[in-house]
C-alpha cells in the first residue's frame, strides 16, 4: 500500500516486515518514534530499557536466542552503548541485530551534534544510511540481510531530516524467520585467543564486506552531466537533486561503512570536478582522499550545522532565490521553548535560583531552568553528569561546595545514569545534595514510561522502583520527598540539606502537567484593584502570567491552577476563578 | 508540475502538526509525491514551530528554504513575520491575527511589533489575515484552528474538491471530532 509516512515509522514498518521479534531501545529525539511505532504491531516485544546499553544487551541477548532484535537510541545514546557495540561486532550474532541511531544536526534536541558514522568504522560495524522513509523501510530489511550474511550487527543511521520527514513508502507482508536455534560455542567467550581471533575474523568481514559495497544495490550512481561530480548519501542527497537535478552526476552511497573504493575510483574517472557533500565531519570525503583523489568537501562546505538547498547553493556558487523582503527592519522577539504552565519543576528552580546555588543540571524537560528568568543551571554535560559531576566539584572545592551546590535530575535520567554517580557520592563520602525530580514519566521525548512510573512501554503495570529505599540502600540517610508546589516547604529542605554534614537526596515529587489524566485544578484570576504591578510573579517565568497595563494578566487558557504564583504575591492579587 | 511549496507555522501546542497531517493526506490521495517535514522535541515546549509540506511530481529535499515557498499558512501573528523571508516574491501568506506573547514579551525584555499585516504586504506579500481563532469558537472549540485554516487554504487548491477534503479529514481526525473539525473546515473555507 501506498502510505505517506514518517522515516521513524518506516523503520518500525522496516522492522516489522523482516520478523523483528525483540526491541529493546532508550527514548531519545530524533529516534523515540522507532520503537513506538514498532510497538504497535503485536508481533514484535518492545520495552523502554533502562539506559542504551542495557538496550543493546538485551538485543544482542535475542539475537543470541535465534530471533531478529533491535534497538533504538538518538546519536548521543550511542555513546553509552558504545561498551557492548565494540565487543558484540567481534562476538557477531545468531540471528540478524540491527541498531538504529538518529543524529541530530543542527542540534534541534540535543547537546552536541556528534557524527555516528565514525562509530561504525571504529567498532568496524557496517552501516547503512538512507535518505527518506522508503529507503528507510528497505534499508532495515537489507540490514538484517547483511547481519545474517556476515555474522555482525548492522548500524541503521538516521538523522533529524530523515527521521522526522514523512514521504511516501511502499509496504510489503511480514516474513516470519524460523528461530534460530541456539547452539553452545565455547569460542563466543570473549577472552585472550577467542578474542585474538574474532579481532582477525573481524577484519577479513571488513574485507568482505567493502567487496560487497561495491557490488550491492544500496550504492547507486545516477550520471548526468560529467563537469561535476557529486559522492552524497542521506538527505544532502536530496539537497543535491533538488540544487543540480540533472545538471550533475552523484554518486548516491547507501552504505557508509564500509566504504567502496573502485566504484567510488571509476565514478571519479567520469567527472571532471569531483566534490563530497556531507553534512558534520569528512568521513567520505577523507575516504576519497585515502584513495588519492582530488575533492573539494568542507573546503566549501561547513562542518557545524544542518545543511538545506540554499546552503549548498551558496557553498556551489548557484544563486539563491529571490524572497520576500520587508521594507523595514521588523525586530522579531525569539520564541524560546519555555516550561509549561504548571510544571512542577518551576518552583525547584525558582528557590534554587533565589537562594544562589551553584546547579549541576542534567538532559531533560528541566535544561529549560537555565533560561530567563528563573537562570537556574549553571551547567550540564551528559545523562547522570549531575550527580558524579557535583562530587567531583565538591572533592575541589571543599565545605563551601558541599553548602552551596546541588545536582538536579529527572527520574528517567536517574535511572539511566545517576544511580552510578549517586553511588559515588555515598561510597566516597561528599556531602552533596541531588534533587531527583520525579515527575512520574519521561517527559522531554512526549511522555515515555520508565522503571519509576509502575508501567511498562505498553502502559501495562510493571515492576516500580522505589527510590526512596533505593537511595537509602546506597548509603544515603538523609532522603527527604518534597512538593515542588510548595516554595517554603522547598526553600527549608533546601537548606537543610546543604547545612547537613552528610549527602542527601531530596526528592521532588509531582507528575508532570501534560500526562493524560493529570486533573488540574481550576485557573486563576487577577483581583486588579489588589494587584500593585510590581511583578513578583513574574520572577518564576509561567507562560500564563504577563503583565499589562502594569497589572498581571492569567491567561486562563494555559493555567492550571498549581498556585505557584500565589506564593509569590504580597497583596493576595492572585485567586481561583 | 515543478514542487510547490507550502509552510505551516505556528507556536508549539497550536495544532500545526495535525494540519500537515491532513494537508500530506490529501496532497498524497492526488497521486502526487508529497514530503512532509517537522521538528519535534524541545522546540514543542512553546516554541517556534514549522512544518514544511512539498508536492509535485519528484520531491527530493525535505525542507523548503528562503524565497521558496509558495504559500505560509500562520497560526500566530510573530511567527508569520518570523517566516516572511521564506515566501516567493508575491506569495501567499494566509495567518491568524492571534497574538500570542514570547518570554522575551512576557518578562518586558522585548515588545511584540506592531502594524505586521501592513508591513507583510509592503514587503511584496498576499497577505489573508483574520482572526480565524474566533472561526474556531464559533465551530465549537479554539482548538479546531487547525482545521479553520486548513479550510482558508483549501481555497488555494481548485484541483482538490471540497469532498476530498472532507474526507481527508473524516480519516486523520477521531470520529467524535468530526461534526466540529467538518464545520470549522466549512467555516474556514467560506
Amino acid at each position: 500500500m501506498r502510505e505517506l509516512m514518517l522515516g521513524n515509522k518506516a523503520v518500525a514498518r522496516g522492522l516489522y516486515e523482516a520478523g523483528c521479534k525483540v526491541i529493546s531501545s532508550y527514548p531519545g529525539t530524533p529516534s523515540t518514534e522507532i520503537t513506538e511505532e514498532a510497538a504497535l504491531y503485536d508481533e514484535i516485544y518492545c520495552e523502554w530499557a533502562p539506559n542504551e546499553k542495557v538496550a543493546l544487551e538485551v538485543a544482542h541477548g535475542a539475537s543470541l536466542g535465534g530471533v531478529r532484535s533491535a534497538c533504538a537510541m538518538k546519536h548521543v545514546g550511542l555513546n553509552v552503548a558504545a561498551d557492548p557495540l565494540f565487543t558484540i561486532s567481534y562476538q557477531g550474532v545468531n540471528a540478524g541485530l540491527v541498531i538504529c541511531v538518529a543524529d541530530d544536526p543542527g542540534m534541534h534536541s540535543s547537546q552536541n551534534e556528534q557524527d555516528s558514522r565514525h562509530y561504525a568504522k571504529a567498532a568496524k560495524v557496517p552501516m547503512l544510511e538512507p535518505s527518506d522513509s522508503a529507503e528507510s523501510l528497505l534499508f532495515v530489511k537489507k540490514a538484517y540481510e547483511i547481519s545474517e550474511k556476515f555474522n555482525t550487527p548492522v548500524l541503521v543511521k538516521m538523522c533529524t531530516r530523515v527521521s522526522h520527514s514523512q514521504s511516501v513508502v511502499e509496504t510489503g507482508e511480514r516474513a516470519e524467520p524460523l528461530q534460530v536455534p541456539y547452539v553452545k560455542d565455547p569460542t563466543k567467550v570473549m577472552m585472550t585467543n577467542n578474542s585474538r581471533n574474532a579481532h582477525v575474523r573481524v577484519e577479513q568481514r571488513t574485507l568482505a564486506l567493502i567487496s560487497y559495497a561495491e557490488e550491492c544495490d544500496l550504492n547507486r550512481v545516477e550520471m548526468g552531466d560529467t563537469a561535476l561530480g557529486i559522492i552524497t548519501s542521506s538527505t544532502s542527497y536530496q539537497y543535491a537533486k533538488e540544487v543540480f537535478g540533472e545538471g550533475a552526476s552523484i554518486l548516491k552511497l547507501g552504505m557508509i561503512y564500509p566504504l567502496p573504493e573502485k566504484l567510488i575510483r571509476d565514478f571519479a574517472g567520469t567527472v571532471d570536478r569531483l566534490v563530497v557533500l556531507e553534512e558534520l565531519d569528512p568521513v567520505i570525503e577523507n575516504h576519497c582522499r585515502r584513495l588519492g583523489l582530488t575533492v573539494s568537501g568542507k573546503d566549501i562546505f561547513p562542518v557545524c550545522g544542518e545543511f538545506s538547498q540554499n546552503l549548498v547553493r551558496v557553498c556551489m556558487g548557484v544563486k539563491e532565490p529571490e524572497s520576500v523582503r520587508a521594507k523595514e527592519n521588523i525586530p522579531v522577539p525569539g520564541r524560546p521553548p519555555v516550561m509549561c504552565a504548571g510544571c512542577p519543576h518551576r518552583g525547584i528552580f525558582y528557590i534554587l535560583h533565589k537562594n544562589n546555588c551553584m546547579v549541576y543540571g542534567d538532559i531533560g524537560c528541566y535544561t529549560l531552568g537555565a533560561v530567563p528568568p528563573l537562570n537556574a543551571m549553571d551547567l550540564n554535560v551528559c545523562m547522570g553528569a549531575s550527580c558524579s559531576g557535583l562530587h567531583g566539584f565538591n572533592k575541589a572545592m571543599g565545605q563551601w561546595g558541599e553548602k552551596h551546590s546541588v545536582g538536579v535530575i529527572g527520574d528517567s535520567t536517574f535511572i539511566h545514569s545517576g544511580i552510578t554517580g549517586i553511588t559515588d557520592i555515598a561510597y566516597n563520602g561528599s556531602n552533596s545534595t541531588v534533587i531527583i525530580l520525579d515527575n512520574s514519566i519521561t517527559g522531554m521525548t512526549g511522555h515515555q514510561q520508565n522503571p519509576t512510573t509502575g508501567k511498562n512501554l505498553r502502559g501495562e503495570p510493571a515492576g516500580k522502583v522505589n527510590l526512596e529505599a533505593l537511595c537509602r540502600a546506597l548509603g544515603f540517610e538523609r532522603v527527604r520527598v518534597v512538593d515542588p508546589y510548595d516554595l517554603a516547604e522547598v526553600e527549608r529542605v533546601l537548606k537543610e540539606e546543604l547545612e547537613a554534614d552528610a549527602p542527601s537526596i531530596i526528592i521532588s515529587r509531582r507528575p508532570c502537567v501534560m500526562i493524560k489524566g493529570i486533573v488540574h485544578q481550576a485557573p486563576l484570576q487577577v483581583e486588579e484593584d489588589k494587584c500593585k504591578g510590581c511583578r513578583a510573579c513574574m520572577k518564576i517565568g509561567c507562560p500564563a502570567i504577563s503583565i499589562k497595563d502594569n497589572k498581571a494578566r492569567i491567561d486562563t487558557t494555559l493555567c492550571i491552577g498549581c498556585k505557584v504564583c500565589t506564593q509569590m504575591c504580597k497583596f493576595d492579587a492572585l485567586k481561583t476563578v | 508540475m515543478s514542487t510547490e511549496n507550502i509552510m505551516i507555522v505556528g507556536v508549539g501546542g497550536q495544532g500545526t502538526l495535525l494540519a500537515s497531517k491532513l494537508l500530506g493526506h490529501v496532497l498524497l490521495k492526488q497521486g502526487l509525491d508529497v514530503k512532509v517535514s517537522e521538528v519535534h522535541g524541545m522546540s514543542q515546549r512553546g516554541g517556534s514551530v514549522v512544518t514544511y509540506v512539498r508536492y509535485g511530481e519528484k520531491v527530493y529535499s525535505p525542507v523548503i528554504d528562503r524565497g521558496e515557498a509558495d504559500i505560509i499558512v500562520s497560526f500566530e501573528m510573530l511567527e508569520a513575520v518570523r517566516w516572511l523571508e521564506y515566501l516567493k516574491p508575491g506569495g501567499q501568506m494566509i495567518t491568524n491575527t492571534q497574538e500570542i506573547d514570547p518570554m522575551p514579551v512576557i518578562t518586558g525584555a522585548a515588545q511584540y511589533p506592531q502594524d505586521l499585516v501592513r508591513k507583510m504586504q509592503e514587503a511584496g506579500a498576499a497577505v489573508d489575515a483574520e482572526d480565524f481563532l474566533a472561526m474556531a469558537e464559533e465551530a465549537g472549540s479554539a482548538r479546531a484552528v487547525n482545521i479553520v485554516l486548513m479550510g482558508r487554504l483549501s481555497k488555494h487548491f481548485p484541483q482538490i474538491t471540497p469532498k476530498d477534503w472532507q474526507d481527508a479529514i473524516m480519516e486523520v481526525v477521531p470520529p467524535k471530532f468530526h461534526d466540529l473539525n467538518l464545520k470549522a473546515f466549512a467555516l474556514g473555507r467560506a
